[in-house]
């Protein structure tokens, strides 16, 4: 009887309890709409009315520029992590391979690469994903289109290729790092490489207990989101910071088509030497962008632009020191050589067409 | 009390261990806490996430979700305990 009763008042605490957070997440967005709504007015009365500047000179515009990209990605940045972190918490790696399981080659590759954008991930779980995924089944190549898509499509790039650049390059990003995921884990699928997985995985007997973690309420999503937006925006707002003053110089103090002849559509080995130089700079994702818009304005081509973007988050080194643990150096190396060759191809393919 | 944090070194895994070390002593439990990097040990538990919070062999958490989840469930396996 008194468990009945406690858990009747229960319920409308906790029902206000959602409403409450509910209320502070709908002021919350109606406040990001309207600062998003004054910081270009913003900017220019700071450069241009406080500081005196004229919009032609060298400093003018770069400090205007800088005044209103900051904000500009910060914000986008903390509501758009927030967002796609609320609806990941709708997906799980466990759902995901439950929802792989059975699917063929092909089908998988497909389904696993999309999975990849909106399953929460970060490479440190990639070797218990790894196993886990192989144990139950999920052939080689479809584990690797997922385990390619989840770190390529990386929300960070998404949120500054789409506030740099415009939703039709971040799509395009999108749905490059799908494909690139797509055609290297059925490469690797055909290539019959599983010798080259260290042997213990195959004997591993994972525990069958197939939990999953608790369906969280909204408001334990939205604790979740804010949570993640906090840690990844104060992991990147420096770089960002940086990284969009020297865009900024590069915006006011660079001629127009300086670039052309090394970074654009005519120098064939740009791809690859984007990809090359990409590799390297894990996780300054955050802080290349800004840079390689400016440069972009400059003459840099858009496909060579977006093999480094992809190069820059797909292939990481700490990645392949995790992996290691579960694939034997042939397979890495399998690994490193199809996704690279992939970016390149598909950085060929929009310099071309674009 | 047994806990025990399953982690393969990254940041997450790191705070998790350095947080349920700290509710320790503040919650003065006399448990050990026990931080297992060994892949085939974490997937013994049949979880594919990581960090993991394990108390008394049961997986009270996946994923960081916070200091005050940890302590809660810190208390909570206190009190049944008692």
């Amino acid at each position: 009887m008194a468990q009945t009763l406690s858990s009747q008042t229960a319920q409308p605490a906790k029902h206000n309890q959602s409403l409450k957070a509910f209320a502070i997440v709908g002021a919350a967005v109606v406040l990001w709409l309207v600062l998003y709504k004054v910081i270009q007015p913003f900017a220019n009365w700071l450069s241009y009315g406080l500081l005196g500047l004229s919009p032609a000179s060298h400093l003018g515009s770069s400090l205007a520029f800088f005044f209103y990209d900051v904000p500009k990605i910060i914000l986008l940045l903390g509501g758009m992590i927030f967002a796609i972190t609320l609806l990941r918490s709708f997906f799980s790696a466990e759902k995901t391979r439950a929802w792989l399981g059975g699917k063929r080659e092909g089908v998988g590759n497909i389904l696993a690469a999309t999975l990849g954008i909106i399953t929460p991930f970060c490479s440190c779980s990639a070797v218990p994903l790894f196993i886990g995924f192989v144990e139950s089944g999920i052939p080689l190549g479809v584990t690797f289109s997922f385990l390619i898509s989840a770190p390529v499509v990386n929300e960070v790039a998404l949120v500054m290729l789409f506030g740099m650049f415009g939703w039709k390059v971040a799509g395009l990003y999108m749905v490059s790092g799908v494909t690139i995921a797509i055609i290297a884990g059925v490469v690797i699928g055909r290539l019959k490489l599983e010798r080259y997985v260290e042997d213990f995985v195959w004997q591993i007997k994972a525990g069958k207990s197939g939990i999953l973690p608790d369906k969280p309420t909204w408001v334990q999503r939205f604790e979740i989101a804010w949570a993640s937006t906090k840690e990844i925006v104060g992991k990147v707002w420096l770089y960002v910071l940086v990284g969009i003053a020297i865009g900024a110089v590069i915006h006011g103090y660079v001629p127009e088509s300086a670039l052309v002849s090394i970074m654009g559509k005519g120098a064939w080995w740009s791809v690859p030497a984007a990809v090359l130089v990409g590799v390297p700079l894990y996780s300054n994702a955050a802080g290349v962008i800004p840079i390689v818009h400016a440069l972009m304005e400059k003459g840099a081509a858009l496909g060579t632009v977006l093999a480094f973007m992809m190069a820059v988050v797909g292939l990481s080194l700490p990645e392949m020191v995790i992996l290691r643990r579960v694939l034997k150096p042939q397979l890495i190396a399998v690994f490193i050589g199809v996704v690279a060759l992939a970016i390149i191809m598909i950085g060929y393919l929009f310099n071309l067409v674009m | 009390m047994n806990i025990k944090v399953l982690g393969v070194g990254c940041d997450a895994c790191q705070s998790m261990v350095s947080d349920v070390e700290r509710l320790i002593t503040r919650l003065k439990l006399d448990a050990p806490v026990e931080y297992i990097t060994d892949v085939e040990k974490i997937i013994s538990y049949g979880v594919m996430s990581t960090p993991v919070l394990v108390i008394d062999e049961q997986i009270v958490m996946i994923g960081h979700r916070g200091a005050k989840k940890i302590e809660a469930a810190l208390q909570q396996a206190a009190d049944t305990e008692k």
